[in-house]
């Protein structure tokens, strides 16, 4: 076999690698009742959920708790089943969080509480917003 | 005033300039359809064509520049990016801190290089700025702020405010400017911002140099020619887009709280993969200028390279990462015209290479195991499997758009941990590097066998495994991964010192850069292994900090009491105050001397600011704030054993942008290590602070009592005549109560508890002093008996929650940066001299 057939073969393996290595170890975006299930199962690998905060008749969010310094949050989020689940996020209350229109929530179960290692928002377009 | 003329010219220059590019771009193409070399009547139309365009678009940056330091807040951009209490040195910053003005700086820096590309070529001129004016009028679309119908064309900088903002207030008022701006981010107000930006613009705007090279040279199928005019900009590519890569490191290490210098983020990946893929490119076409193989290869990756920063400019720009990056992008509608821009020089290099490929020259023969070519290009190899897993993953949101439009559903996110998932792959490659990079030199300067082979491999192996096993023992480094990364790392160097002493002696200094760089890449990668492998934090703690920490959080957080000394490794760490930044006083000044104002930007001084006993503000002056968001922790850190004490002042930043608060660090940079704290935690002292029930003090002017086991003085009342909660009428009486505490230090503190009579009523604004963690309140004045009925509430003592984590070496990162800098100067030199002399020989 000629040396450039070898070098071609071994490149294919290490990108076929690093595909099925990221496929494996890519997250997914699933429901709260899914996330909850795998951590029944003892899977711990963190996850995306897709929802939006809990809002009232009038459109106010309901349940957005920032704690007494101001470093953590927990908030009421409603996934896309209307699954509603309690997100704890150990970071400041992202500015956009109440205004957004979509909430994306990275992390995995403890226990009942859903625990955010990131989230991350959609708002909604920066000018209509900015109007004093 | 509204100041409409600077707004009108400027977009009457955008147009020009965007129409200008278009014609210089069809008055290059036909100079090279002409075949013109240097004078002609097209090549001067184009030129002079480009020329106005360059000139147009500095203009324009000069007027959008313009507009910013004038304050003038009735345009847009200038409303949402800059404020009056911005410091000078920012409004620069300001420039490029929206997407219009980072699209211009990317602009005029292409503008500048076309002109100097005009200036040293002659038969390059007409088909490399063909492409250059092409990408230019790409680049001009996107401020150009065209709207037809439902068509938008670009986002101008120089838009009005009330063009964009559908405001009420512009239907009373047209002409209605606000008073402020918004403000550049709090976060960005720091010099890596007036720096950074323009940096990795640089970076960007420069890779398409060789990219035009490339084009021209597949268009007028003058297949190797183009190699080497584009080498030295490719490497002064790299090296500037290197720079620009790594000082967002830094930038990211020193201001901000996660840690670390890289975080594998989609935006930092987005331009990690062109640069490998750039560097990949040098390397094949340095053997390309030797042995003329891989000329392919070097096509492939030059184009590649530009490609990619299209690429990435569309992930990071079009908002299609939008639930897959911390960093938030908002999509200004060009997300279209972004896609047009990438598929259209992707379909451009399609077409130039495909029309001529069977014609570039390639050679049959396999290279040798013992040749440079063979080395270097599975080095370029590994380069670019390196940059294809990262832009896998970095591509799952493009995947799942794409499956979207064939109506599938897709739900695969980026794996969660970035870091670890990342990482994982990154070290093997980056091992295998430096291993190649050290022995590709030794195939560079001599033809190899086996036996020479094993001759100048014998000292470098031997003395890296010295070295190594050195550095093993006194650094304790057990885990294999990191034995090998050291192992390489060392070799590496070890090998490149070898080339670099033997170029030396044989007075050829113009050929060093190479082993330069490598040196740097390879001090680079263990500096990386040490500072990452190896950090770990000091700050250690059995307490539980907060519940809802998990429990490594709380075990490494440490609670420091006001003055009340902690134990970290070797150093007892005391938190001794907080403090602020005030204009004019040198340094930084105690929180607690200063009254708040109704201006967050204003304070008055309330205790005389004493520094090296020169007094520098009295009580009652009024000291402006540049950043009133900022407070400093002056937490001082003494070595148990000799008694040396340094300093650190992690600061805390309250950004309302960004969501809250935001520690940055202080970092004590030794020459072995670095010590990087950050406050973790902040104790609020508002209502939400648990204080003890009120204590009732009756006292007389001069009585002395305990609050909190501190000695209290009560100097007495004192009429005042404004405060800054309320208005006073002719009627209103306002009192403030004089009482000094001292605390440890001989420090003493003045509180004063407001009593105020406004309109038969009774108004107190009490007085906290965190130091003393304690709060006063002016209760009653007793006119009977002379006295005063002080209440005072008492808490728990200030705290802070420090995190301090040790990170070895660092400076072997830093130091390895710019030495990979110096050694693509000194390749960058050696080949454009190369350049300059075929040049004026005729032979470009």
């Amino acid at each position: 076999m000629k040396k450039s057939s070898i070098i071609g073969l071994v490149v294919i393996a290490i990108a076929v690698a690093i595909i099925i290595s990221t496929s494996a170890d890519a997250s997914a975006y699933v429901t709260f009742a899914t996330a909850k299930e795998m951590a029944e199962k003892g899977q711990t690998k963190m996850i995306h959920v897709v929802g939006k905060l809990k809002r009232t008749r009038e459109g106010k969010p309901t349940g957005v708790q920032p704690a007494a310094d101001k470093l953590s949050v927990s908030f009421l989020m409603v996934d896309e089943d209307q699954r509603e689940q309690q997100v704890f996020l150990n970071e400041p209350m992202p500015a956009d969080l109440l205004m957004s229109e979509q909430v994306v929530v990275i992390g995995s179960y403890k226990g009942d509480v859903f625990v955010a290692d990131r989230v991350l928002l959609k708002c909604p377009s920066k000018y209509e917003e900015k109007g004093t | 005033m509204m100041h409409e003329t600077p707004g009108q010219v400027g977009h009457l220059l955008i147009i020009i300039s965007f129409i200008t590019s278009l014609v210089a771009a069809i008055g290059y193409f036909m100079a090279t359809h002409k075949k013109e070399i240097g004078k002609g009547s097209w090549t001067s139309f184009a030129r002079g064509a480009f020329v106005i365009h360059g000139l147009s678009m500095l203009s324009v940056a000069g007027i959008l520049f313009f507009l910013i330091a004038n304050h003038y807040f009735e345009y847009h951009y200038v409303w949402s990016h800059s404020s009056l209490n911005l410091a000078k040195e920012y409004i620069i910053a300001c420039f490029w801190e929206g997407q219009e003005g980072s699209f211009m700086t990317w602009a005029v820096w292409q503008a500048l290089l076309g002109f100097v590309i005009i200036k040293t070529n002659k038969k390059w001129e007409a088909p490399v700025m063909t492409v250059f004016a092409t990408v230019q009028a790409f680049l001009a679309s996107m401020i150009l702020g065209v709207v037809f119908g439902d068509l938008k064309i670009g986002s101008s900088p120089l838009l009005l405010r009330s063009d964009v903002i559908k405001d009420a207030i512009y239907l009373i008022n047209p002409d209605y400017i606000p008073a402020d701006g918004t403000g550049l981010n709090p976060l960005l107000q720091n010099y890596w911002m007036v720096i950074h930006p323009p940096v990795l613009f640089l970076g960007f705007a420069t890779t398409l140099i060789p990219f035009s090279y490339a084009i021209a040279g597949l268009w007028t199928r003058k297949y190797k020619a183009w190699i080497r005019p584009a080498l030295p900009w490719a490497i002064f590519s790299a090296m500037v887009l290197g720079v620009g890569i790594l000082m967002g490191g830094y930038w990211a290490y020193e201001t901000l709280n996660f840690e670390g210098f890289w975080n594998w983020d989609p935006v930092e990946n987005a331009v990690y993969v062109p640069w490998l893929v750039l560097v990949a490119g040098i390397h094949t076409m340095i053997t390309f200028k030797k042995s003329a193989t891989a000329l392919k290869t070097s096509i492939i990756l030059v184009i590649s390279a530009f490609i990619l920063i299209l690429y990435s400019t569309f992930l990071t720009r079009s908002g299609i990462l939008g639930s897959a990056s911390v960093h938030s992008f908002t999509d200004l509608g060009l997300s279209g015209q972004l896609l047009i821009y990438l598929l259209f020089f992707l379909a451009v290099s399609l077409f130039f290479a495909a029309r001529v490929w069977k014609e570039i020259p390639a050679s049959d023969k396999e290279a040798s195991v013992y040749s440079r070519e063979f080395w270097i290009f599975i080095g370029a190899l590994t380069l670019c499997l390196m940059a294809f897993q990262v832009i896998v993953p970095t591509s799952i949101p493009v995947f799942n758009q794409i499956k979207q439009w064939f109506g599938g559903i897709s739900n695969i996110a980026v794996p969660a941990d970035q870091m670890r998932y990342y990482s994982k792959f990154q070290v093997w490659f980056a091992i295998s590097l430096a291993l190649l990079s050290g022995t590709g030199q030794f195939f560079f300067w001599n033809k190899m066998d086996k036996k020479k082979l094993r001759d100048a491999l014998s000292m470098p192996v031997m003395l890296s495994l010295v070295i190594s096993a050195i550095i093993f023992l006194v650094a304790k480094i057990f885990n294999p991964v990191y034995i090998a990364v050291l192992l390489a790392g060392i070799y590496s160097i070890t090998a490149n010192a070898h080339i670099l002493i033997r170029l030396l002696k044989a007075k050829k200094h113009k050929l060093t850069g190479g082993a330069i760089a490598h040196t740097g890449i390879a001090m680079m990668l263990i500096g990386i292994m040490f500072a990452e492998g190896y950090s770990h934090p000091i700050s250690l703690s059995t307490m539980t900090v907060r519940h809802v920490w998990s429990d490594e959080q709380n075990a490494t957080n440490a609670v420091l009491f006001l003055n009340e000394p902690y134990r970290m490794e070797q150093y007892e760490v005391t938190y001794r105050q907080e403090l602020v930044r005030a204009k004019g006083l040198d340094g930084l000044v105690k929180k607690a001397f200063l009254h708040d104002t109704n201006d967050p930007y204003y304070k008055v001084v309330k205790q005389e600011i004493v520094n090296n006993n020169i007094t520098l503000a009295l009580p009652g002056d009024t000291l402006y704030l540049p950043n009133p968001e900022n407070a400093y922790y002056q937490v001082e850190f003494k070595h148990v054993e000799n008694g040396r004490k340094f300093t650190l002042y992690p600061r805390v930043q309250v950004n309302e942008q960004m969501g809250g608060i935001l520690p940055s660090p202080d970092i004590k940079r030794l020459w072995n290590r670095d010590l990087y704290s950050h406050v973790t935690v902040l104790p609020v002292f508002n209502e939400e602070v648990e204080w003890s029930e009120v204590e009732m003090k009756e006292v007389s002017k001069g009585d002395r009592f305990f609050v909190n086991d501190y000695v209290a003085t009560f100097n007495g009342l004192e009429r005042v005549k404004a405060v800054n909660f309320a208005e006073l009428g002719a009627n209103d009486v306002a009192v403030k109560a004089h009482i000094e505490v001292m605390a440890e230090n001989g420090q003493t503190y003045l509180a004063q508890p407001v009593f105020l009579i406004k309109g038969g009523r009774v108004a107190k604004q009490p007085d906290v002093i965190r130091e003393v963690a304690s709060r006063f309140s002016l209760e009653a004045i007793n006119p009977e008996t002379g006295s005063v009925t002080l209440g005072v509430n008492t808490t728990q003592k200030d705290f802070i929650v420090l995190k301090a984590i040790v990170k070895p070496y660092i400076n072997v990162l830093w130091i390895g940066t710019l030495v990979m800098v110096a050694g693509f100067l000194v390749a960058t030199r050696r080949r454009y001299i190369e350049f300059k002399q075929m040049r004026d020989r005729g032979v470009e």
